[in-house]
């Protein structure tokens, strides 16, 4: 019963019944990621957007993407694991919507590395609304669209039900060990390379003394400069195709 | 009681509503709550019960220790004005508890031995959910005027949403926790294969095989010497030392 900034009852009630009358899909992620990708879909529709996105964010404030209205959507949220910044990374340190109404603008000031590459993704405007409870964040859901352009204040108040609906779809999940893992092992299993990620990680921190912080961005810099996915990378780290070097120099 | 001030009473309104704030005690606030009320109807006694997961009434406060004995009768004997209130939502009052050994034939006559005539009792409730009820008792067969009945519910109204505000909160945040944990646990997992998978020239599947062998022969948490092996790997040199 948690309605996080008030939400009012009829938006929360709208979007209550139009998530439980989304059909589920035959490749629909299963329990928690099941519901929360039938939440971005009707999001979607509901709200006019190109894209909806659930990310949950670690204790730290990185995200994990939990599900999407669609694969490209998918892409897009898992951008900002791989660039170590963007709209939810953001909205987690704010400890609040984080509205940008113009990606190409904000570019360069806001997310230099993340502002191009959503607008190469087609992406040009991006809300983030963080799912809180007390002092705890626990993630955040995007809106993409793939025009520039200010949410109307309607859109706002319905997407923060939205972010309401999926951070209670979250609290359904029973408080005990076993069903956490559950959740937790389904999310990491549709998150398409991530595990990778961390393996690779893990690699690097003997390989070249690195803290686990370090690792992650001597990974995240060769994919940048290289323009290459992260997993790949990962990927490669881990057969042995790619050995990188100490410093930050590109090679 | 309808001498009280409505300044007053506001503020015992606010009070009431002020459950989520960062030192938020449950006893003190259900304490609170037994003893504004009490004072409000000018009661003898006061008790609060709360349900328990099991759905069993437990007592959570008593503005004296009188009444505390009357609630742990009730809750004993599952009988009772409280019982009656949480199980209907509705408030239940006998004005005279002389004539209720019927209605209460164990609770009625051990009220009016302890000194009680009358009680009023009010559910806890938002909506369709009962959480518990609030028991007023009075030394004399007095019925509480309506206008008053329709302030004490709309306090225990309020309390009752800040109770449920402050459980939800918490539950979520205990949530939040378990899954930053697991999250994090895992993650340490995945890096100590990679490690593993370095330091032996293996795959970190291989790793992972290394790593669950060694905590089962050793009798170690998977998590804890995941973290060595990233943190501390000399100290586990049957896991971390190469050999081919």
């Amino acid at each position: 019963m948690t309605e996080q900034w008030n939400v009012p009852l009829d938006h929360a009630v709208r979007v209550r019944t139009l998530v439980a009358e989304e059909p589920a899909r035959p490749d629909d992620q299963p329990a928690v990621g099941g519901r929360l990708q039938r939440l971005c879909r009707a999001a979607v529709r509901d709200l006019s957007a190109g894209g909806v996105g659930v990310s949950l964010l670690s204790d730290r404030g990185e995200p994990l993407t939990a599900a999407a209205s669609g694969e490209p959507w998918k892409q897009v949220e898992e951008l900002q694991f791989s660039l170590g910044e963007g709209p939810c990374v953001a909205a987690f340190a704010a400890r609040g919507p984080v509205l940008v109404s113009d990606l190409a603008e904000a570019a360069v000031t806001v997310w230099p590395a993340y502002g191009p590459a959503a607008v190469e993704l087609g992406v040009r405007a991006v809300f983030a609304f963080p799912l809180q409870v007390g002092v705890a964040r626990l993630g955040a859901l995007d809106v993409y669209q793939q025009q520039p352009g200010a949410l109307s204040s309607w859109a706002v108040a319905r997407s923060m039900a939205y972010a309401d609906a999926a951070l209670q779809i979250m609290l359904d999940i029973e408080s005990n060990p076993d069903a956490v893992d559950d959740v937790l092992d389904d999310v990491l299993a549709g998150s398409g390379g991530r595990l990778e990620v961390y393996q690779a990680q893990g690699m690097l921190m003997i390989q070249l003394g690195l803290t686990a912080g370090d690792a992650l961005a001597r990974i995240r810099a060769y994919a940048y400069l290289h323009d290459r996915r992260i997993s790949d990378v990962a990927d490669d780290i881990i057969a042995r195709r790619l050995k990188l070097e100490k410093d930050d120099s590109g090679s | 009681m309808s001498m009280i001030s409505s300044d007053r009473l506001a503020e015992v309104f606010v009070e009431f509503a002020d459950t989520l704030v960062d030192e938020f005690d449950l006893i003190e606030f259900l304490q609170m709550v037994t003893t504004h009320t009490s004072d409000l109807v000018d009661a003898r006694a006061a008790g609060l019960l709360l349900a328990d997961a099991n759905h069993r009434l437990q007592v959570m406060a008593t503005s004296d220790e009188r009444a505390q004995m009357l609630e742990l009768f009730q809750v004993q004997t599952q009988e009772g004005p409280c019982q009656d209130c949480y199980h209907s939502g509705e408030t239940v009052h006998s004005g005279d508890l002389r004539e209720a050994d019927e209605r209460w034939p164990r609770f009625a006559p051990r009220a009016v031995q302890a000194g009680f005539l009358s009680v009023h009792a009010f559910p806890l409730r938002l909506r369709r959910q009962v959480i518990g009820a609030l028991n007023l008792f009075s030394a004399a067969t007095v019925e509480i005027a309506p206008g008053d009945v329709r302030i004490v519910q709309a306090l225990a109204d309020v309390a009752t949403i800040g109770l449920l505000q402050e459980r939800a909160i918490r539950r979520g945040e205990v949530l939040t926790e378990q899954l930053h944990t697991a999250l994090n646990t895992r993650i340490v997992i995945e890096q100590a294969k990679g490690a593993l998978a370095q330091i032996h020239g293996i795959t970190p599947d291989e790793g992972f095989d290394r790593l669950r062998s060694y905590c089962r022969n050793n009798n170690l948490r998977l998590s804890q010497t995941a973290l060595l092996v990233l943190n501390d790997p000399t100290s586990l040199p049957g896991l971390t030392t190469p050999r081919h």
